[in-house]
């Protein structure tokens, strides 16, 4: 069997097995009728309360400018280090933590302000910018750096000779970033800062399903149309914008010397902080490794698992939706605008929909992961596939024998590229599901931090940051097995088809 | 003294060797011009010569067969790149974010010269074949030193302005090694012309101890 099928087939039965494993119940006392209420509202938008919706976008936009904006300068300034051991390890210490465990570890020293949002964005992307500006400048033109007099400084050859040709793809990155962002953002409302997801969370609460649509419209639309709204001459103005909007957010008063009494007493383990007592130690961890962290870990693999199978499952059904000769004119503008939704939505957010209807178990994060996910590797395979079909012969068939024949085996390979991808992604998204209720170690370690147990906190994130290392390097072996150009350049087709999401009109 | 000396040197990689025990020597004011087939070493041997010079502390110009611009970069910038070793970080960035007035004319005029007038603030990306060839010898000529080493300097230029440019470059530097295609600007243009085929020297002598009949073997089948 060629090795990509081997490894879709490996990552299938995997799925298979944990399918019994997991908790699917559903349980919600009525989920249809749930179901009911909430599609009659959705289909009834409710536009009246324009000043709490108002507020909520403009908080997440803002809230979105600015931590991208300072993750993205502080990853620009850590790219050219990046082959020094301590900068490359704090990037990948910054991205392993998601944003909403940074916002809730913040929460604990910074309170519920406005530079715990920032930095709960800028944090983990700073990370990631340093990452990718850093493969972006390795994969330049060497020529015109070679022809530089030699003893030419590094800081002259970097600016003239890698910079300029680095800058077009760095640019176009940084919006996909801030469309990310803009989900980010969006999913700190769940933490209670002022962004969509607290205001769609009372809405919510008060049942008031036509307001909440009426949100979700906009803010889909927001997203959609980020290209007309974020122009390169109108950067100074929005990051100008947020500071005033976000200067203009109350801070909390912390007492003084939080972050020191964070730092010195709150993190060390409970029994260390007297002093070394190897006993007391081992008391303390044992207990939690078998009753949190391994649970935990276990339950977040299972979860992430299934959603990945899941994931695959909605790409393939979903990437022949947008292409003309498949599903027709109507057919695909249909296909693209479900698409769109469920690319924009984040997949906390859509947990957190399915949340309310089919009650607390495995199963609204499977689904949200999977069809978010799903929607975003369909939406890429479909435009690929789109581009492929006035390159085929004149007598190809159309529908879904075309989809078949002649998409599905020339996109197999990106298909299997961006699910691996993908799979580091979903890991990192299902471990923070447990904020919702699911018990991946998310719920762990919330029920750590609202306990103020921030030492047990700490060790649980340290658990997510390994389990997201050793699926990063799985996914890059993986790909670099099945995709030539992944070992020759570091980086294959799926993280150049990913960061151009959308990107190629610009 | 002498600028360069090769003795029984072996240039290329190992058994894909392109020129093998190759003895030449390199003195100033002479104009010495690499004639031979595609492939036969001339790139390799100005890459030799390059690192030669170089290491002895040399200042040497150089125009590589492909130009290596930065095509996002204004011919302004991608000129004053040949300068980068003579000013620090900090010179440098400023001249990165705005060139001074006084390197500003001096790129000018030059790029007169190489009738490029008035492109200087317009992207290389946007500039013709010949055009990106006349801004790569632009900043050779702005970087000067004792030696322009040239890859095929003038291939993409038309007939009357080759042998202009090829003046150009005699009038600035005392000494030059360029590879060149076309025989009758080789006979203008060098004081010494050296023939390679097929991994040696044919011959190595001035312009008129070369016969016409010397010329065709060089290329012939």
């Amino acid at each position: 069997m060629p090795i990509r099928l081997r490894i879709v087939a490996l990552f299938a039965l995997a799925g298979l097995l944990a399918l019994p494993l997991a908790d699917l119940t559903l349980a919600g006392h009525d989920p249809w009728a749930a179901l009911a209420r909430m599609g009659a509202g959705f289909l009834r938008p409710d536009f009246g309360a324009v000043d709490q919706i108002g507020r909520a976008l403009a908080s997440t936009v803002f809230f979105a400018i600015a931590g991208v904006a300072l993750g993205g300068a502080a990853g620009f300034v850590m790219a050219p280090f990046l082959h020094l051991r301590g900068v490359r390890g704090l990037a990948i210490a910054l991205r392993s933590v998601h944003e909403l465990f940074w916002a809730l570890l913040l929460l604990q020293v910074l309170g519920l302000g406005p530079l715990t949002g920032v930095l709960a964005i800028a944090l983990p992307y700073a990370g990631i910018f340093a990452k990718v500006f850093a493969e972006q400048i390795e994969e330049v033109d060497p020529r015109p750096a070679q022809i530089l007099p030699p003893r030419t400084g590094a800081l002259s050859r970097f600016v003239f000779a890698q910079l300029p040709l680095a800058a077009g793809a760095m640019q176009s990155y940084t919006l996909y970033r801030l469309e990310c962002g803009l989900r980010s953002s969006a999913v700190l409302g769940f933490v209670g800062l002022p962004t969509l997801g607290f205001q769609l969370d009372s809405f919510f609460r008060m049942g008031d399903y036509g307001a909440a649509s009426a949100i979700l419209i906009c803010y889909v639309a927001l997203i959609a149309s980020l290209r007309l709204w974020m122009r390169r001459r109108l950067v100074p103005v929005w990051i100008a914008a947020a500071v005033v909007w976000l200067a203009l957010i109350p801070t909390p008063p912390m007492g003084q010397g939080a972050l020191w009494r964070f730092l010195s007493h709150d993190v060390i383990p409970a029994p260390l902080r007297d002093g070394w007592d190897a006993g007391a130690f081992a008391d303390w961890l044992g207990p939690l490794l078998m009753q949190q962290v391994l649970p935990g870990l276990w339950a977040t693999l299972l979860v992430a698992q299934i959603a990945l199978v899941l994931t695959g499952l909605v790409a393939l059904a979903s990437f022949g939706l947008i292409v003309r000769r498949v599903t027709g004119r109507v057919g695909q503008a249909l296909g693209h605008l479900g698409l769109v939704i469920l690319r924009s939505l984040p997949d906390y957010m859509l947990a957190y929909l399915f949340l309310q209807i089919f009650g607390p178990s495995m199963l609204p994060a499977i689904l949200a992961l999977g069809l978010h996910n799903g929607a975003i590797i369909g939406h890429l395979l479909g435009r690929e596939g789109e581009a492929l079909v006035p390159r085929l012969r004149a007598d190809a068939p159309r529908g879904t024998m075309l989809w078949l024949w002649e998409l599905l085996p020339r996109l197999f390979g990106a298909f299997v590229a961006l699910c691996l991808y993908r799979w580091e992604i979903i890991l990192r998204e299902t471990a923070v599901m447990g904020l919702l209720g699911v018990a991946t170690l998310g719920f762990y370690i919330d029920g750590a931090m609202s306990e103020l147990r921030l030492d047990r906190a700490v060790l649980l994130l340290l658990g997510a940051g390994a389990l997201t290392v050793a699926v990063d390097a799985a996914s890059r072996h993986l790909r670099a097995r099945t995709d030539g150009r992944a070992r020759a350049t570091g980086r294959g087709t799926a993280q150049a088809l990913a960061q151009d999401v959308g990107l190629r009109r610009t | 003294m002498t600028l360069a000396r090769l003795s029984g040197a072996t240039l290329g990689y190992g058994a894909g060797a392109v020129l093998s025990d190759l003895s030449l020597t390199l003195d100033p004011g002479e104009r010495l011009v690499l004639l031979g087939r595609s492939g036969v070493g001339k790139t390799t041997l100005l890459a030799h010569l390059h690192d030669q010079m170089t290491g002895a502390g040399q200042r040497v110009a150089l125009v590589p067969q492909d130009h290596a611009l930065v095509p996002q970069l204004s011919v302004l910038r991608n000129v004053l790149m040949g300068r980068l070793d003579d000013h620090g970080a900090l010179y440098n960035l400023r001249s990165f974010i705005a060139p001074r007035a006084r390197q500003r004319a001096e790129v000018t005029a030059l790029l007169a010269d190489l009738a490029l007038e008035g492109l200087a603030d317009r992207p290389v990306a946007a500039l013709s074949g010949g055009q990106k060839q006349r801004v790569a010898l632009a900043r050779g000529l702005y970087r000067g030193g004792t030696v322009m080493l040239g890859d095929e300097p003038v291939s993409a230029v038309d007939e009357t302005q080759g042998p202009l440019l090829m003046d150009l470059i005699a009038a600035r530097f005392a000494t030059a090694v360029v590879a060149l295609h076309d025989v009758g600007l080789a006979r203008r243009f060098g004081t010494r012309l050296l023939g390679l085929r097929d991994g040696r020297i044919l011959f190595d002598a001035a312009p008129g101890a070369v016969e016409d009949a010397q010329m065709a073997a060089l290329y012939a089948d």
